[in-house]
């Protein structure tokens, strides 16, 4: 007989086993876990393959051009010369926000003339260099891309502008001194960032037609954009040719540094549903070692009778890993479909955030979705298979002679390994890996200790004696703890981080998504208000009670430039980072107050005390501190005016910035900055409806200018729904791994616990001395898994909060109550379970099974 | 010879007779001096000691002896499963000691086939498939055929695709003596194998043993504590206290 089989013999026979063991149902909880980590993780891969591929695509148009330079004072003539004499084509222009009037067309319908403020663009011929602008005929229309801006004399307006003004198509408007066609409905420009100011609705006209309207002046708040594009070695030059000429207020956005909002919120959804696919992932490489080792201790015997009929320690091996290969590429297979599915749910949920039609993704992901697959399987099944290949043949005649023990640091070393190469390429942030992995692992380890203790303890000779004297089987249920401690404790560890993920994608979940949804809630501030001047502040609150609106607090605004830093001077270029050197090139809103804005916190340092002299003291955003390296103590000058003061930092203030309420980077004590010129600034909430308010205030009050940012608020909260759907529903993956790893916990000391019981009952034991010797095990288990994981649970829910969501988080006490229980629920439940199943098999049986 | 042989079928029973004594001067299994010394706690523990064991080639032997005699011990080492503390095996020739461990798998998955008391089979598997295993190891692609033919040969035509935990305990020690005999083996070493049974189906079971021994010209090495068992086989080599005593 040929002896040594062939390859093709092999694989049929590691599929057959892979059958004959999938039959016998062995391998499915295993299967799942690799299932859900990889749909888990090419779901979010799939996504973020179509998003960047989209960027990619869009990235000129986001911009408008392939460099962008932004001036808040006009541009020196010689740099627009400039672009064109590098070989670029150039473009320009103007943005400020101004009144818009309906024309006389509306005023022959009796109502009066309808204003509404706009943001102007102006620009000029050839804008914009990269992407079309789109316009309709009218609201609602298919639109068509356009070859130019509007013509002189023409302006196109946005949707929101036709019905705010009551101006189709054709009527006229009036801005500053003239009178303009509107020629179309803008639909689509470049550059949309959601950028505070931009929020206005726009209307875009003719640059040639500004100085007509005479509505820039000096001292008038307009940016001034100039854009170049062209090939790539010129624009190189040019940049660096213009960042040398850069004055103060001025700076180049390019494809790399400017990036729009919208990206930066697709990044951060991107993050977050990256990490939970990962979660899931690290969940489902547990559930995997624990499947692993379940499959090893059933096949122990079946591999000693192999080798007693002929199989060879590498013929097995090579067996065991076909089959898990086998198996691993078929759930890799079904996973990445799966992936494939759910990301079609992510971008679905995602839609408005992303605007654009996304192209079909490519295959990588599901690429990088089996290589998460093998990694997890290979990581974490193959040491301990690689000990069936070791197991003595003469298990088959002493059971004892066993299988060869090999600790688990050493066999899961290969697997956290892999992990953490794993995670740092897909978080792709080697400190971000590794401390998801170090955690990880971490906590595995510090729970099996507090468990391995706590049994240890609950077991030891003192206390098993005074508890164990009132009932036999408290006695034996102890004395089992002390027996199984090991088992036991890897069981409660392995309970408790299920548990502890269940719980934080259950409770802790919700609380968090509600915590975040308080944040911008829908009564949050919709309009701001600029320019309100001293004498001003009677009449103003005087008109938010008459028109009914709850007067709302007025901030007092000074606008001042930094000038040094600890008696250094400021120089943009000291700064790393774009941010940072706009930051501190940008005049301060300086305001002041008595008492901490009731919106704001303490992070560090201590507020000012109540009056007594000048306190040169300064409070500090601690975000923009952290950005320009700012520290308590440190000492800063600005400039107000002609007038200069110097004040130190004392207190660190945490902020949210998209609660929509009026912050400030820098406050100081209004003794400081009480006699500097201010004006005031408020925000407030304007209901649905009541919009003619404000056309009142313009008209009484014809100085100030009024922010609609109800859109701001109404996108900001959209964005935060989908994503809270889109990590929800990745979530669910988290959720699925959590449960595989309990179940696969639970299942882990079944035989082990069967073997026993018959024993017992063959010496005599009675069924209500068995199950009442595993009740007393199971309870303590189960407390003290519950117990680990509301603590694990309640910990990492405040870690993410701080850290991610950057939120304060309250303890919920419902965790504190259902996480124990569920612990306990857990335990009864397999409890009753296993002493069902013990119980109902004859003794002799069930030794004859397992001998 | 062979004009008598084509003429008459009593001279070809005459022929096969001859060849059977032939290879009956073949030793099959050869153990010399064998001994076997256990650490048990600080001492030694001396479980085997001084066994010398030759059989030929069709010879049924039967090894009894008290529980604890090291009845067990003996036929592991014979197997080349358990590693003697002395002394030598060989196998069909082959020297165990000189062989490593996936030689001396092989060498039984050629050679030897095994019948336990607890049976020993699969429990996620068939009877037919606990029967194809060892072809199945050995990379034979005719495995299912040979595995149905045996298992009808032991009268399981019937319990092809039964698993193991539902057949009864006689039945299952047949699909372990199918799953043995399926692999045409020089040697089959049984242990106890009417242990688990009660005497009704352990009857039928020996019964099986002794006409597939006789059919295959397989050799029989049997482990039992059963007299009337042992005065069965052709020799009986009686073990006490790990020596042997007649
Ligand atoms: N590896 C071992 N370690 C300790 N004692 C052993 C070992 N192997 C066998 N024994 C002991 O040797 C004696 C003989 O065992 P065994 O061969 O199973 O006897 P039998 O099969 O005749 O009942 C028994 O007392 C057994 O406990
Ligand atoms: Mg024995």
């Amino acid at each position: 007989m040929e002896r040594s089989p062939s390859t093709s013999a092999r694989l049929r026979l590691a599929l057959r086993m892979l059958a004959r063991d999938w039959r016998a149902g062995e391998l499915r909880v295993l299967a799942a876990a690799l299932v859900v980590a990889v749909a888990s993780v090419t779901s979010v891969a799939f996504f973020a393959d179509r998003v960047s591929q989209a960027l990619v695509r869009d990235a000129h148009q986001l911009l408008g051009a392939d460099l962008v330079m932004v001036s808040d004072h006009a541009w020196d003539p010689v740099m627009r010369k400039a672009i064109v004499e590098h070989g670029l084509r150039d473009a320009e222009a103007w943005n400020f926000i101004s009144m818009v009037r309906a024309g006389d067309a509306q005023q022959a319908q009796g109502e009066g003339p309808r204003n509404q403020l706009a943001g102007v663009k102006a620009v000029s011929a050839g804008y914009p260099l990269r992407g079309r602008l789109r316009t309709a005929p009218k609201p609602g229309a298919p639109d068509a891309p356009a070859a130019e801006g509007p013509a002189r004399g023409t302006v196109w307006i946005e949707e929101r502008l036709v019905s705010a003004l009551g101006a189709p198509v054709g009527t006229r408007v009036r801005v500053g001194r003239s009178t303009f066609t509107v020629a179309a409905v803008l639909t689509l420009e470049p550059e949309r960032s959601a950028s505070f100011f931009n929020i206005a609705p726009r209307l875009m006209m003719n640059l040639d037609d500004v100085a007509a309207t005479g509505l820039i002046q000096p001292g008038s708040r307009v940016r001034y954009y100039l854009y170049a594009a062209g090939a790539r070695p010129a624009l190189a030059e040019f940049e660096a040719w213009a960042k040398k000429r850069l004055g103060r207020g001025q700076r180049i956005d390019t494809l790399e540094d400017g990036r729009p909002r919208v990206r930066e919120s697709i990044d951060r959804a991107q993050r977050f549903l990256g990490l939970t696919a990962l979660l899931a992932a690290v969940l489902a490489g547990v559930a995997v070692a624990l499947g692993t080792r379940r499959f090893v201790e059933r096949h122990l015997d079946g591999c000693a009778v192999m080798r007693c009929l002929g199989a060879g320690q590498g013929q097995l091996l090579a067996l065991y890993a076909t089959e898990f290969t086998l198996l691993g590429l078929a759930a890799c297979a079904l996973g990445s479909a799966l992936g494939f599915a759910a990301q079609g749910v992510i971008a679905g949920t995602l839609a408005d955030l992303l605007r654009a039609e996304l192209p079909p993704p490519t295959l990588w992901p599901a690429l990088r979705g089996f290589l998460v697959g093998m990694v997890l399987l290979l990581g974490f099944a193959l040491p301990p298979l690689v000990q069936l290949k070791n197991v003595p043949a003469l298990r088959v005649m002493r059971r004892e002679a066993g299988a060869p023990k090999v600790s688990a640091a050493a066999s899961y070393a290969l697997g956290l390994g892999l992990l953490a190469i794993l995670l740092v390429w897909q978080a792709g942030d080697v400190e971000l890996g590794l401390t998801i992995v170090g955690g990880f692992a971490g906590a595995v380890l510090l729970y099996a200790l507090i468990a391995w203790g706590a049994l240890g303890l609950l077991s030891s000779g003192a206390i098993a004696r005074r508890l164990g004297a009132r009932s036999p089987a408290l006695r034996y249920g102890l004395a089992n703890l002390r027996r199984h401690t090991r088992a036991n404790a890897v069981q409660v560890a392995s309970l408790a981080l299920g548990l502890t993920a269940v719980l934080l994608l259950s409770f802790t979940r919700n609380d968090l998504v509600d915590a975040w949804r308080r944040a911008a809630p829908p009564d949050a501030p919709n309009r701001f208000v600029l320019g309100i001047q001293p004498d001003q502040l009677e009449a103003v609150k005087a008109f938010f009670a008459e028109q009914g609106i709850a007067v709302p607090d007025l901030y007092p605004m000074v606008r001042g430039r930094l000038t040094a830093v600890n008696g250094v001077a400021v120089d943009g270029k000291d700064y790393a980072g774009e941010r940072a050197k706009r930051l501190v090139e940008r005049a301060f809103n300086l305001s002041y107050a008595q008492t901490l804005p009731s919106h704001n916190q303490l992070a560090a340092g201590r507020w000012w005390p109540r009056g007594q002299g000048v306190p040169r003291e300064l409070s500090v955003e601690e975000g923009i501190a952290r950005t320009l390296g700012w520290k308590l103590g440190d000492a800063l000058t600005f400039s107000v005016g002609s007038d200069s003061f110097t004040a130190r930092i004392t207190s660190l203030r945490r902020l949210r910035w998209d609660s929509m309420k009026v912050n400030f980077f820098v406050m100081a004590p209004p003794q400081l900055l009480s006699n500097y010129a201010a004006s005031f600034v408020t925000a407030f909430h304007l209901a649905e409806g009541r919009e003619v308010a404000m056309n009142a205030l313009a008209a009484q009050f014809p100085n100030l200018t009024v922010v609609d940012v109800g859109a701001a608020v109404r996108q900001a909260q959209a964005v935060i729904d989908q994503l809270i759907t889109a990590v929800q529903f990745v979530f669910l993956f988290a959720l699925g791994a959590g449960v595989l790893v309990l179940y696969s916990a639970l299942v882990a000391t079944e035989d082990e616990r069967r073997r026993e019981a018959a024993l017992m009952r063959v010496v005599g034991a009675s069924r209500r001395h068995v199950t009442g010797s595993q009740r007393v095990e199971f309870l303590a288990m189960g407390v003290l898994a519950g117990a680990l994981a509301t603590a694990g649970a309640a910990a990492l829910g405040q870690l993410l909060a701080r850290r991610v969501f950057e939120l304060d988080l309250p303890p919920s006490a419902m965790l504190l109550v259902v996480g124990p229980l569920a612990g306990l629920a857990l335990l009864s439940l397999n409890a009753w379970l296993s002493s069902r199943k013990v119980l109902r098999a004859s003794p002799a049986l069930t030794l004859r099974e397992e001998t | 010879m062979l004009g008598a042989a084509k003429a008459v079928p009593a001279a070809a029973m005459a022929t096969m007779d001859a060849n059977q004594r032939m290879i009956e001067t073949t030793t099959v299994l050869e153990a010399r001096g064998i001994g076997k010394t256990v650490k048990s706690g600080d001492r030694d523990l001396v479980i085997l000691r001084d066994i010398d064991l030759a059989v030929t080639q069709g010879d049924a032997v039967a090894v009894i002896g008290a529980s604890g005699s090291g009845k067990s011990t003996l036929l592991a080492i014979l197997a080349g499963l358990d590693q003697p503390s002395t002394g030598q095996v060989r196998i069909d020739g082959a020297d165990l000691s000189a062989l490593d461990e996936d030689a001396r798998a092989e060498l039984r998955g050629r050679a030897v086939g095994f019948v336990f008391q607890s049976f020993q089979l699969l429990p996620a598997l068939t009877a037919l498939e606990n029967v194809m295993l060892p072809l199945e190891i050995a990379g034979d692609p005719a495995a299912e055929d040979a595995a149905r033919a045996m298992l009808e040969r032991v009268g399981l035509a019937e319990r092809l695709q039964h698993y193991p935990k539902h057949l009864s305990g006689g039945e299952q020690q047949r699909v372990a003596l199918a799953r043995a005999f399926v692999v045409r083996p020089k040697l089959l070493l049984a242990d106890e194998p009417t242990g688990s049974l009660d005497a009704e189906s352990g009857a039928g079971v020996i019964q099986l043993i002794f006409d597939l021994n006789r059919e295959s010209g397989t050799t029989l090495v049997m482990v039992t504590h059963d007299e009337s068992l042992a005065q069965r086989c052709k020799r009986i080599v009686r073990l006490a206290a790990g020596r042997i005593v007649a």
